[in-house]
């Protein structure tokens, strides 16, 4: 069964309708990747999942996205903060809290109720280690989590979704701010989460869904300026084999 | 170009060297007003520490300038225990506000408050002391002992007083953070108190703390308000209900008739009332631009 479902999924910031009948199964333990010009609603369909688009005012969803089967949106199924521990999310830019690199990453498990020393030192471990950052930072852990480079930051931000135990997560962009180094190491770490988690990830780079991603979901705005899904298929045949042809214009690069 | 146009240039550049000269000059003019009144009251007033010695002056507890008595530590005490009353009832109720305006309250509301809380700096003190005298300090009177001209009414005057500089330095420094410390913390399960408490409110520590100092530094240099409800007796308090008189009172009250040593022991006080504020603004400076 899909990890995350939407059926007939729609977004609506105030009149504007910017998602329109998005329907589509994002299986676990693979990478999809949502694709399509800028300005066509990938971000705010990664952001349906974990109801960041919430924070807008005047955003409303309507249509059902199931996570496990459970709409979360229907607020008696499943409460948003719940909902986010489990989908976890990495922006476009790190965004590092101003304090320890520690702090950074037990802040969630601290909120989530889980107490101890102990128990955090081994979450801070565990996260740390699941993104090659702990032999870096083992010695500095207590040293401001800004003073990392750029890439190691962004592995920070990934290390701090993971310390909450999430079972999704969502990169929207996430290495277009990195130099190519750090963008391969953040690569490479996807792959290996895709053996335990779902991801889901927003890109511009062709290439990079075409090196990382299981699945590809091929965005673009109708007549009428909301974001419809034109092609979604394994990646392969999504880039060898589009059946649209606009998605065939955008991957060959004829425009976006 | 031709020979009219580079006369233009050469106009248009010496109009600009006029234009700068005519605003660096006015700008020295303030830093040079600021120079002359320090320069003026470390004249006036150093002689006078110097006859009494630094330590009977800031610790003496007896002030009867006509006797030669130039202790002003009651006056010490009375705006330390005044300035901290106000810290105590202002601060909570400031910084609760400002979290408020910045995170919780909606558009229209936010709209209104904001530019009610801008009047509170704008009623002349006199006013503030004027209500005080009038209200607060009859019902102290009434409903807890004492002669109502107390430290509890000053502080009471002093916590609405600073309320203005204190919510809105807070309030900015809070909308400053970048969105994505919020985003952040929201996306990893954080309800929106924990991200205030945990996430937003460290990191915009530095700017909240100044506007606290700032905050005491209004409080502390505060004249007109404070002596209408201070009671202005030189004596050490021995409870928030008995009056005090502060450094700044001091001076109001009795510079009108002041001459000779009592005149200078009055700048002296300045001279101390000075310090203490610039070790305020200065700290408070310090903590802004570290960040």
């Amino acid at each position: 069964m899909a990890k995350i479902q939407t059926i007939e999924a729609n977004l609506y910031y105030d009149n504007f309708h910017a998602l329109r009948d998005i329907t589509m199964d994002i299986r676990d333990r693979a990478i999809t990747a949502i694709i399509g010009p800028s300005g066509c609603g990938k971000s705010s369909l990664l952001r349906i999942f974990n109801r960041m688009n919430d924070l807008i005012p005047g955003a409303k969803v309507k249509g059902e996205v199931l996570l496990d089967g459970k709409n979360v949106y229907d607020n008696s199924a499943m409460d948003v903060v719940s909902l986010r521990q489990k989908v976890g999310m990495v922006f476009q830019k790190p965004n590092v809290f101003p304090m320890s690199i520690y702090d950074n990453i037990v802040i969630g498990p601290r909120h989530h109720g889980i107490k101890g020393k102990k128990n955090l030192d081994e979450i801070a471990e565990k996260s740390l280690r699941q993104v090659a950052l702990w032999d870096e930072v083992k010695d500095s852990l207590k040293k401001p989590g800004l003073a990392l480079p750029a890439g190691a930051q962004q592995r920070l931000c990934i290390a701090r979704a993971l310390a909450v135990a999430p079972e999704v997560i969502l990169m929207d962009e996430s290495c277009s701010a990195l130099d190519p180094e750090s963008t391969m190491k953040i690569e490479e770490l996807m792959t290996e989460l895709a053996k335990t988690y779902a991801i889901i990830i927003v890109t511009h780079n062709m290439e990079q869904a075409l090196r990382v991603s299981d699945m590809a979901a091929f965005i673009m705005i109708d007549e009428n300026k909301a974001g419809g899904l034109v092609e979604y298929a394994p990646t392969t045949e999504v880039f060898a084999n589009p059946k649209d042809k606009r998605t065939e214009d955008y991957i060959t690069g004829r425009f976006g | 170009m031709s020979e009219e146009a580079i006369e233009t240039t050469n106009g248009l550049k010496a109009k600009k060297d006029v234009a700068g000269r005519v605003f660096f000059g006015l700008a020295l003019a303030s830093i040079g007003a600021l120079a002359l009144i320090t320069i003026f009251i470390l004249v006036q007033g150093m002689p006078l520490i110097a006859k009494v010695g630094v330590f009977d002056f800031i610790f003496g507890t007896k002030w009867a300038p006509l006797q030669g008595y130039f202790g002003i530590f009651p006056m010490i005490v009375g705006s330390v225990t005044v300035t901290l009353g106000a810290v105590i009832l202002g601060i909570p109720i400031s910084l609760c506000c400002s979290i408020f305006l910045a995170e919780f309250a909606p558009a229209t509301f936010r709209n209104a408050f904001r530019p009610a809380i801008q009047l509170l700096a704008g009623i002349p003190s006199v006013v503030y002391g004027f209500w005080g005298l009038l209200f607060v300090v009859p019902l102290i009177r009434d409903y807890l002992g004492g002669p109502g001209l107390s430290i509890l009414a000053g502080a009471i005057i002093l916590a609405i007083m600073i309320l203005p500089t204190v919510i809105s330095i807070s309030e900015v420094s809070i909308l400053a953070l970048p969105r994505q410390y919020k985003e952040g913390a929201l996306a990893l399960g954080m309800t929106h108190w924990q991200t205030i408490r945990s996430v937003q409110l460290p990191a915009a520590k530095s700017g909240i703390v100044a506007a606290i100092i700032l905050g005491i530094g209004r409080a502390i240099g505060e004249t007109m308000a404070v002596i209408m409800v201070l009671g202005n007796a030189v004596a050490l308090p021995r409870s928030i209900l008995d009056p005090v008189r502060t450094l700044t009172t001091n001076i109001g009250i009795e510079m009108g008739y002041a001459t000779g040593d009592h005149q200078q022991a009055l700048f002296a006080t300045g001279i101390v009332l000075f310090l203490i504020i610039m070790v305020l603004n200065a700290t408070a400076q310090y903590i802004v631009r570290r960040k």
